[in-house]
């Protein structure tokens, strides 16, 4: 039985040209609310450069993204569609937050004051309202001790945490996590990795995560999907795409993974 | 060099200090403001703005602080009709004019030394282009550019010694008037005026250095 339900985030013939380099040749894509996606592929597959036209980091060289039914790129003017001004993308990717390879916290401010700057400055929310707010993202986190540390003064475990922590008082719809333990030592991936499971286990916000941990994504997504030259060249469940796929790049990319 | 050649120097040069404090800091003032808005106006998205601004730094960085004294001092007033008031600032508007477009270069290239991330990040919290400038880039490049301010605040200062030419009476006016009436105590008064310079220079170098600790904490430089 399928309930057929309205996508949060749809793609529509998306491509991306960086100058002579066409990155992404044609995506189509469909998310439900709720929904774990994982995106895995080869280096320069355009894994990222997807997520980040989402999160309006770029802007598509031709296609649409929808969000919850709105184009985020193309705005309404008279009659005619033209190209979205500030205000438009503000509006529509409210709903999306974003965690970082390289974290990218704000080096002049301590942990509460990088989780609140936008509750307060963005959505207006007032001070002591957002502090309660952050401080539960950072308990969920597990970094309620460290309100008043400055990034530097923390692992790269702990500040990947933050990212999230700070991400998530945005209360985002949709989570888009860009290879968020790739820079991160080996032992401390895992602190990381156990809170994204938390958050997919609560399971109210869609996730898109663009990952190199194979065996994290094939467990805690709803989908995979397989990125190959700039079109996705397979799709389906974990289990789908891992172990019935007969795409040769794709058991090329596993074997060349698991080896 | 004798105490008592000491005692008669000094007291004649420190006659010019307030003139040089105060041209110092009216220049001061007036550069880093210049060095906001040409910093800023580099970035700005107007064409016009930017060429604007791009002009500005290149016409003052280009000539020679002392022409472009002259230049407001005597040529203005005769091509122009323009008289900018007293000579006092003339003086000051010269040098933070030309300072300022040194400094607007440092503005410019601080905002755009802050990491790439940090703009994303500011982008992904939904900020604004202003929110994301006020908040976040900002703040990190003015942690960047403040030594360099404090550099060209002690270049400033030695710069000032050029308004003894448009007869501005600061250290080194009194020290030239001096010695041309006693040739001979040439080596003591100009050693003396260096000593001024070196005292008032101190704490400015002193205030670089801690700008200099105080801006390695808390940037994302690239």
């Amino acid at each position: 039985m399928s309930i057929i339900v309205k996508p949060i985030v749809t793609y529509k013939g998306v491509h991306k040209n960086f100058g002579d380099v066409e990155v992404l040749k044609g995506i189509d894509l469909n998310i439900a609310p709720g929904e774990k996606v994982a995106i895995i592929g080869p280096s320069g597959s355009g894994k990222t450069t997807i997520i980040r036209l989402l999160m309006t980091l770029e802007e598509p060289s031709a296609g649409d993204i929808y969000v919850e039914g709105n184009n985020l790129w193309k705005m309404q003017r008279g009659n005619k569609m033209v190209r979205a001004n500030e205000k438009h993308l503000r509006k529509i990717r409210s709903d999306i937050g974003m965690v970082f390879q390289h974290f990218n916290l704000f080096p002049h401010m301590t942990v509460l004051e990088n989780c609140v700057i936008s509750p307060v400055e963005v959505q207006g929310i007032d001070k002591q309202t957002a502090k309660k707010l952050a401080m539960e993202m950072l308990e969920k986190v597990g970094l309620k001790d460290k309100l008043d540390k400055y990034p530097d003064q923390l692992s790269g475990g702990q500040k990947q945490r933050v990212a999230m922590a700070r991400a998530l008082v945005m209360k985002p719809k949709v989570m888009l996590f860009d290879e968020v333990t790739s820079a991160l030592d080996p032992e401390l991936v895992g602190e990381v990795l156990e809170v994204i499971r938390d958050l997919a286990e609560e399971g109210e916000m869609a996730m898109i995560l663009v990952t190199h941990e194979m065996d994290f994504a094939l467990d805690v997504a709803d989908r995979v999907l397989f990125l190959d030259k700039g079109v996705i060249a397979e799709r389906g469940t974990a289990k789908e795409v891992i172990e019935e796929s007969k795409n040769e790049r794709l058991q090329e990319f596993l074997k060349r993974f698991r080896s | 060099m004798t105490i008592s050649a000491i005692s008669e120097i000094f007291p004649v040069l420190a006659q010019g200090l307030k003139i040089t404090i105060l041209i110092l800091l009216a220049s001061a003032v007036f550069g880093y403001f210049m060095a906001f808005v040409a910093g800023f106006g580099r970035l700005s998205r107007f064409f016009i703005i930017r060429k604007l601004s791009g002009l500005y730094i290149e016409i003052f960085r280009g000539t020679s602080l002392i022409v472009q004294l002259f230049w407001l001092y005597y040529a203005l007033p005769i091509l122009f009709d323009i008289h900018l008031g007293n000579d006092f600032w003339v003086g000051a508007l010269a040098i933070g004019l030309n300072y300022g477009a040194y400094m607007s270069e440092v503005v410019r290239t601080s905002i755009n030394s802050v990491a790439k991330g940090q703009k994303e990040a500011s982008i992904a919290l939904n900020m604004s282009s202003f929110q994301q400038m006020r908040f976040i880039i900002f703040p990190q490049a003015l942690r960047m550019m403040l030594p360099e301010f404090g550099n060209y605040l002690i270049q400033m200062l030695k710069a000032t010694s050029l308004v003894s030419l448009i007869a501005l009476k600061d250290i080194l006016y009194y020290g030239e008037i001096m010695r041309s009436s006693n040739i001979s105590m040439a080596p003591t008064i100009y050693l003396l005026i260096l000593v001024f310079y070196f005292i008032i220079a101190l704490p400015l170098i002193f205030l670089t250095r801690k700008l200099e600790k105080m801006s390695k904490k808390g940037v994302a430089s690239q």
